[in-house]
């Protein structure tokens, strides 16, 4: 059988035994009634003893909502959602809310250990060196399904003056902050999926640095779906002021369910003069079964703001999980002279959609922004990367660079490129490259005739066609990657 | 006993019979040339040894130091010791020489049993390897036969197999888009490879790659069988009278 033949055969019998983090924690949970209405807006607000105008935004949210479509002009096939047989809210019963590491439930504390995320804060992992690798001390907000758990390394950033924390304890702690900049990048009013998210977002991380303060450690957040039929709705809030610099990374996995769970994010960042944000995405929802069946529907909506002169704003993104992604990680680049930039690897196999890019914005002068899309696409699964770069009238001297490849493993699946590019300033420049190739029969016959196996031959392709994205990731996730991008390929081939 | 043994092989690709009772025995030391007009099978030959997808073998034996051939997977044929230097070498965008010479060579001694070569051992190795082929370092970081020139493409295949260290090398026109120079420099690489226990067989349209790797035996292929099989001799016989006569020898 011709080996991409096989690479069709073998990717069809793909079965969830292979994501390996479908296992689900049999834990008691408290829910809000399914469906939703206004009484479940109120019903997390009071949960979370949020004050009333964080009820009144939601509420405004949500009145909003109900007047909006859901959006069609992705190139992702699902079967329509019933927003009134999901639950909206889920919290594992034993606490509310984040606490220290000893109260936390055992069983869940078991669940992040068997995703293998560090919540003890322990040194080991301290100025220990291999193989080229410097591991630095990572503060983690564990969010399982609408709650934080828990966030570590919360005493040693406040002698940094970083705030770290979950977005609900932030409305309550830091209102000032919170009233200020949530909404401010991604209006209530945004998209039908934003829109939905602020009225009934649960949880989900905050962060402040203030001026001048370099964050001591790499921040992440480690989301975990595990009630069934719930959606999952997290709000991140990254606020990085003068002169400041954070390097963010989130992580998320989800049980393997034959149903679809919904996944709505809404992540804010905000650069103001000089500042620098590094925001990374190792993605990797449960993608659903052999057949289709189940997986993540992710419809995250991912905005930066370079509000200040001189700031950039970084996304680094690995997707290889969800059935479903709708994801565009943005950059307005308001500020003079501020930078934009998204590397991102989006993996799709078996009957995973991506629709995935970023837009660029150039609005300040002299801004530039970089783009490097790599798309993979096997099995019998669509990618399609779409992209928009615009530089507005004033944005003088705007600049971008766009390259995007896409690379075919097998001949059922397919790969998409949709740019749009506008440029209304006579003096922006901009710059687009795009390549399509296919692992071909022959490429592998070749590799295999010098002694690779087709997973080595495979993985040795894929590697050195990500590589310029996966650098730009942080170190210590940068091997986690590599791993995960085997893994997801793992029977792509015969 | 011998080293590659095909007995009466058959093998056909998309329908259609391209060998068609091909006999042919190398013992351990000697070179056979294989000449042969155009379409007459000797790609074909190469890619069913080495096990290519599409090439199915209808009938017939190939075993390689007595171990039946035709059972295995490629990788694991290029692990027993048989290497291909293709007609047409592979491009493999992004993908540095280097690191896929390293791969391929760990990958190879793993399965041999042997244990990986460490990253300075690796490096001198081949370095050594280039350097008699006249390979230039910037060559090895440039992705797999990427922009490569003929000559190059050829001369790379030749640092493959010098560093995979087969048992049985088999030679697909690899004098093919070769200058005078660059012949010389592959022939001489072929040459210091030589020894009493490894077998080669090279497939060559032109006498002048053997006035430097002088074959013990010449076969003429036609029609998906060996219909002639001489000394050294004969390929000048070819240069001098071309293939009349064997077209309808078959
Ligand atoms: N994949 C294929 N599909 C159809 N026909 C094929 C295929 N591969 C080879 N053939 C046919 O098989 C015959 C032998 O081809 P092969 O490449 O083995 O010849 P060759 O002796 O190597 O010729 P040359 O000297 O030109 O390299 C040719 O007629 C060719 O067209
Ligand atoms: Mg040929």
């Amino acid at each position: 059988m011709p080996a991409v033949q096989e690479t069709v055969e073998r990717v069809k019998s793909i079965d969830v035994d292979q994501y390996k983090y479908g296992f689900e924690t049999k834990i008691e949970v408290e829910k809000a009634p399914k469906g939703l209405d206004e009484s479940t807006v109120r019903f997390i607000s009071a949960k979370k003893n949020e004050p009333e105008w964080m009820l009144e935004w939601r509420l405004e949210a949500f009145r909003r909502w109900k007047t909006m479509q859901e959006p069609e002009w992705a190139r992702v096939h699902y079967q329509k959602i019933d927003y009134q047989d999901l639950y909206y809210y889920a919290a594992p019963k034993k606490q509310a809310g984040p606490k220290s590491l000893d109260e936390l439930d055992p069983e869940i504390l078991e669940t992040y250990k068997k995703l293998g995320i560090p919540l003890q804060e322990q040194e080991i992992l301290a100025g220990v060196a291999e193989e080229n690798r410097v591991y630095s001390k990572v503060a983690v907000d564990a969010v399982f399904d609408s709650v934080s758990v828990v966030t570590t390394f919360k005493e040693e950033l406040k002698k940094a003056g970083v705030l770290f924390m979950s977005i609900s304890e932030a409305i309550r702690e830091h209102p000032e902050l919170v009233k200020k900049y949530l909404g401010s990048v991604v209006p209530v009013t945004d998209n039908f999926f934003a829109t939905l998210n602020s009225a009934v977002f649960s949880d989900g991380s905050f962060v402040y640095v203030p001026k001048g303060v370099r964050c001591p450690m790499e921040l992440s957040t480690y989301f975990r779906i595990n009630e069934k039929q719930t959606g999952q709705f997290e709000r991140t809030l990254i606020i990085a002021d003068e002169g400041a610099y954070v390097s963010y990374l989130e992580g998320c996995t989800a049980p393997s369910r034959d149903e679809n769970q919904l996944h709505a994010a809404v992540v804010e960042l905000v650069a103001l003069d000089n500042a620098e944000i590094k925001y990374s995405t190792v993605q990797n929802w449960y993608p659903g079964d052999a057949q289709g069946k189940g997986g993540v529907y992710n419809f995250v909506t991912k905005r930066g703001d370079c509000r200040g002169n001189g700031s950039k704003i970084s996304w680094t993104q690995v997707e290889t999980g969800s059935a479903i992604t709708w994801k565009y990680p943005s950059c307005i680049l308001r500020g003079d002279n501020s930078q934009g930039e998204f590397y991102s690897i989006a993996i799709s196999n078996g009957h995973q959609q991506v629709d995935s890019g970023t837009k660029m914005i150039h609005l300040g002068k002299n801004t530039s922004s970089r783009i490097i899309s790599k798309g993979i696409a096997a099995g019998v699964s669509q990618n399609t990367y779409r992209g928009q770069v615009s530089a507005h009238r004033k944005a003088t001297n705007a600049r971008n660079f766009t390259n995007c490849d896409s690379l075919l493993i097998g001949d059922k699946c397919g790969a998409h490129t949709t740019p749009y590019i506008e440029a209304k300033s006579s003096s922006a420049v901009f710059e687009h490259e795009a390549t399509t190739s296919k692992i071909s029969d022959d490429m592998l016959f070749y590799c295999r005739q010098r002694g690779l196996s087709a997973e080595e031959a495979v993985a040795l392709v894929v590697n050195g066609f990500v590589k310029d994205v996966l650098q730009h990731l942080p170190m210590e996730f940068a091997v986690e990657a590599q791993k995960l991008i085997a893994i997801s390929l793992e029977g792509s081939v015969g | 006993m011998a080293l590659l043994e095909v007995k009466d092989l058959h093998a056909r690709v998309e329908e259609k019979e391209i060998l068609r009772g091909l006999n042919l025995t190398i013992n351990p030391g000697e070179v056979h040339a294989i000449m042969g007009p155009n379409g007459s099978g000797k790609s074909t030959l190469s890619y069913v040894l080495a096990g290519k997808d599409d090439y199915e073998v209808t009938g017939g034996s190939a075993t390689l130091d007595g171990e039946d051939l035709l059972e295995l997977e490629p990788d694991e044929r290029a692990a027993k010791g048989l290497f291909l230097a293709f007609q047409y070498p592979i491009e493999i965008p992004g993908v540095a020489s280097m690191t896929f010479l390293r791969t391929a060579v760990n990958s190879v001694r793993k399965k041999r049993g042997e244990e990986e070569l460490s990253t300075p051992d690796f490096l001198r190795l081949v370095r050594e390897r280039a350097k008699e082929l006249n390979i230039k370092d910037d060559m090895l970081k440039r992705p797999v036969n990427v922009g490569f020139s003929g000559g190059e493409k050829k001369r790379n295949e030749i640092l493959q197999m010098a560093l995979l260290e087969p048992k049985m090398c088999v030679l697909d026109e690899t004098d093919s888009g070769l200058d005078i120079d660059a012949l010389k420099i592959v022939a001489d690489g072929v040459n210091r490879l030589r020894a009493k226990n490894r077998g080669f067989l090279v497939i060559t349209h032109y006498q002048r790659l053997l006035d430097h790797i002088v074959p013990d035996v010449v076969h003429v292929m036609a029609r998906g069988k060996i219909v002639r099989t001489g000394g050294p001799e004969l390929a000048h016989e070819l240069e001098a009278k071309g293939y009349a006569g064997y077209e309808n020898a078959a």
